[in-house]
């Protein structure tokens, strides 16, 4: 197992230098200009020379290499130098915004957290929800349960986050008055007052995004656990005098949740891409949101950064998934 | 029907099945697929139960025990006498300590019937401790001892082993294994060597008739190969559509067989002397699908000496001497005559 993951590893490397290779052009070749936004009163020169003092003067091969050096020496660099007070990067250029001409990475720290904390518990909250209405929904299939289960499910596939989350605005921030309809990024939890307000602000936003996880691991883990309750040793279990408890979360729900876990776990890298139309909705600053600006911005160096983290997230998660499966799977082994 | 005469005289049965019923509901109707089924079954005896696919051989086993899903399944009557109690009015805490703990099951499928992701120590330890509240460390000896009764070599180190590390007829083994593992005063194999090869099908029925020598155990063999049968059974029961339609010892009912249903099997194995047959004998015609309770004899339309009777009335089981009975009027007619 180690060997593979180990292997996995090293492969990933082309993989990922390939993915970063193919956003750069994608954003080379997309339309748009950084400039675009600045005053009109700004002369044509001028503006031509902000775009060389960007950077942007010089060929993509020239840029492409600047880029990865940036992101894989001199940011981890200044990373180490920030933790542990040493003198690394010597001063080196960082990657720097378009638009706030401050460092990416240092804007993707101050909007991680809230994303951690909206998308990161609905997700949370969601898997938590679905496991236990999954696995009753099949073991009293068609049952007034799995009826409803079926139909929440059907609302939370079909329904848009940003309706259903406008309509939770409508009901709960402007009928009823109850819950706020922004997201207070500056909110510090030190009281027991602030605490209670972070929480009903999180409350729309979660449920909204948990409504999504929900309806889709709910209805994985109901096909998984009804393909395994026919199975032939389950009949064993029972036929061995054990009690239907066990023979259901220990016998059943073993091998069901071998191929949920791998579903949730290739969900996890989409918790850091943000929720970005509900992070919209609820005035969430997180990562999504950001992303929607650079983008509108032609932010490169952000964007591409930005896009680049994810997919890191994406291969790491899919190899996490892999030797999940094949730890919980024993008739799986790799090497 | 002729009670008592199912045992030999003098027996106590240790499971006695009386008038057992159970009916699928099913899309559109019912279907019965076990009709008045009884039998007795005594101390140390191996009882064979025969017939083809579909005659209600399983079902009848796993209605005993409640092992059928329910719904479809519906066990509409009968008793079924283990100890002095009848298993199908047990609440299901009582009946879990039968299964598995007083009458052991093995499965037709040994490729399937053991969870994939369970060390096989693990699975034969489940209904040690759960049955006979052995402790983690006396069970797995116990694991052990039982690995090594049903013939695995490496008990010890094979007990860390996975399902899918064995063999099929290892694996049937390690099903043997978990299903003696209480000290089962009965034990029910469900067709235990149809998924396996021919040698391995005499490795498994040797090392039942020894295991039954040394454990002294009733056994209940359900399958529909009269070979393995003729080998191993002290009595036999043969079923057809739901029902039992001849029953007799082992040798009389090969010497002697009453119902022509039981005749027609007889018919349909290869003869290994004299000539060649130049095609394979086969009972023409399907076994019946029971919508109903049957109200005539299920064999009618596949019989070569039916009689207008039997479309009238269904046979009851006629005592035919000799501890053999079969549900046939002309079975019954002839001996008459006789």
């Amino acid at each position: 197992m180690l060997t593979y993951t180990f292997r996995r590893l090293l492969i990933s490397i082309p993989t990922l230098l390939f993915i970063a290779f193919v956003i750069f052009m994608l954003l080379e070749l997309a339309p748009g200009d950084p400039m675009a936004q600045m005053p009109l009163t700004i002369p044509p020169e001028v503006k031509e020379k902000m775009r060389i003092a960007l950077g942007l003067g010089e060929p993509w091969w020239i840029r492409f290499p600047l880029w990865l050096k940036q992101f894989f020496i001199i940011e981890p660099a200044y990373w180490i130098d920030n933790s542990f007070g040493t003198d690394l990067a010597g001063g080196a250029q960082r990657i720097v915004s378009f638009q706030s001409r401050s460092p990416v990475f240092d804007t993707i720290a101050q909007r991680l957290p809230q994303t951690l904390w909206v998308v990161g518990m609905s997700y949370v909250v969601g898997v938590i929800i679905a496991l236990p209405i999954g696995i009753i929904s099949a073991y009293r299939q068609y049952s007034v349960f799995d009826q409803a289960g079926t139909f929440v499910s059907m609302i939370g596939f079909s329904v848009p986050p940003f309706f259903s989350g406008v309509l939770l605005i409508v009901i709960f921030s402007v009928t009823l008055g109850w819950l706020p309809s922004i997201y207070d990024t500056t909110l510090v939890v030190n009281s027991w007052a602030t605490f209670k307000m972070q929480i009903m602000q999180m409350v729309m936003p979660v449920m909204v995004l948990a409504l999504q996880t929900t309806a889709q691991v709910s209805r994985y883990m109901r096909a998984s656990m009804l393909d395994n309750l026919g199975q032939d040793y389950v009949r064993t279990a029972r036929a061995k005098g054990m009690s239907e408890s066990t023979v259901v979360m220990k016998h059943v729900l073993r091998n069901s949740m071998i191929p949920v876990i791998t579903v949730i776990a290739l969900g996890i890298p989409s918790i850091f891409g943000g929720a970005i139309i509900t992070e919209q909705i609820f005035k969430v600053n997180g990562l999504g949101q950001l992303l929607i600006i650079a983008l509108q911005g032609s932010d490169i160096p952000m964007v591409m950064t930005l896009t680049f983290l994810f997919a890191i997230l994406i291969v790491m998660f899919n190899l996490i998934a892999d030797v999940l499966y094949g730890v919980f799977d024993p008739r799986i082994r790799y090497d | 029907m002729p009670d008592g005469a199912d045992l030999p005289a003098g027996t106590t049965p240790v499971l006695d099945v009386q008038h057992l019923k159970t009916v699928f509901r099913v899309r559109g109707g019912e279907v019965h697929a076990v009709n008045d089924v009884s039998f007795a079954l005594g101390a140390g005896e191996l009882l064979g139960v025969v017939g083809e696919s579909g005659s209600g051989k399983s079902v009848t086993m796993m209605s005993l025990l409640g092992l059928l899903p329910s719904p479809p399944a519906d066990v509409r009557g009968g008793t079924v006498t283990f100890e002095g109690e009848d298993l199908l009015q047990l609440p299901l805490d009582k009946l879990r300590k039968v299964r598995g703990g007083r009458i052991g099951f093995v499965f037709q499928d040994p490729m399937t019937s053991l969870n994939p992701v369970f060390t096989i120590g693990y699975q034969i330890m489940e209904p040690l401790q759960e049955h006979m509240g052995l402790n983690k460390s006396a069970a797995r000896a116990r694991a052990q001892e039982l690995l090594e009764l049903v013939g695995i070599p490496g008990a010890a180190q094979r007990l860390n082993d996975y399902p899918h590390q064995f063999s099929g007829g290892m694996r049937q083994r390690v099903m043997i294994a978990i299903a003696l593992a209480c000290d089962p005063k009965v034990l029910i194999a469900d067709e235990p060597t149809t998924a396996l090869d021919v040698t391995i099908q005499a490795q498994i029925i040797e090392l039942m008739k020894d295991l039954r020598d040394k454990l002294g155990m009733a056994v209940i063999w359900i399958t529909h190969d009269l070979g393995v049968i003729a080998g191993i059974a002290d009595r036999v029961v043969v079923m057809y559509g739901g029902q039992i339609v001849e029953h007799a010892p082992v040798k009389e009912l090969f010497r002697n067989p009453q119902h022509p249903y039981t005749r027609a099997l007889l018919t349909t194995i290869p003869k290994i002397s004299g000539e060649r047959a130049r095609r394979l004998t086969v009972i023409q015609g399907q076994p019946p699908i029971l919508g109903d309770a049957p109200t005539a004899c299920p064999f009618r339309d596949r019989c070569d000496v039916a009689i207008p009777r039997c479309s009238r009335e269904n046979p009851p089981r006629y005592d035919l001497g000799h501890n053999h009975d079969a549900a046939c009027f002309v079975a019954k007619g002839s001996q008459h005559a006789g």
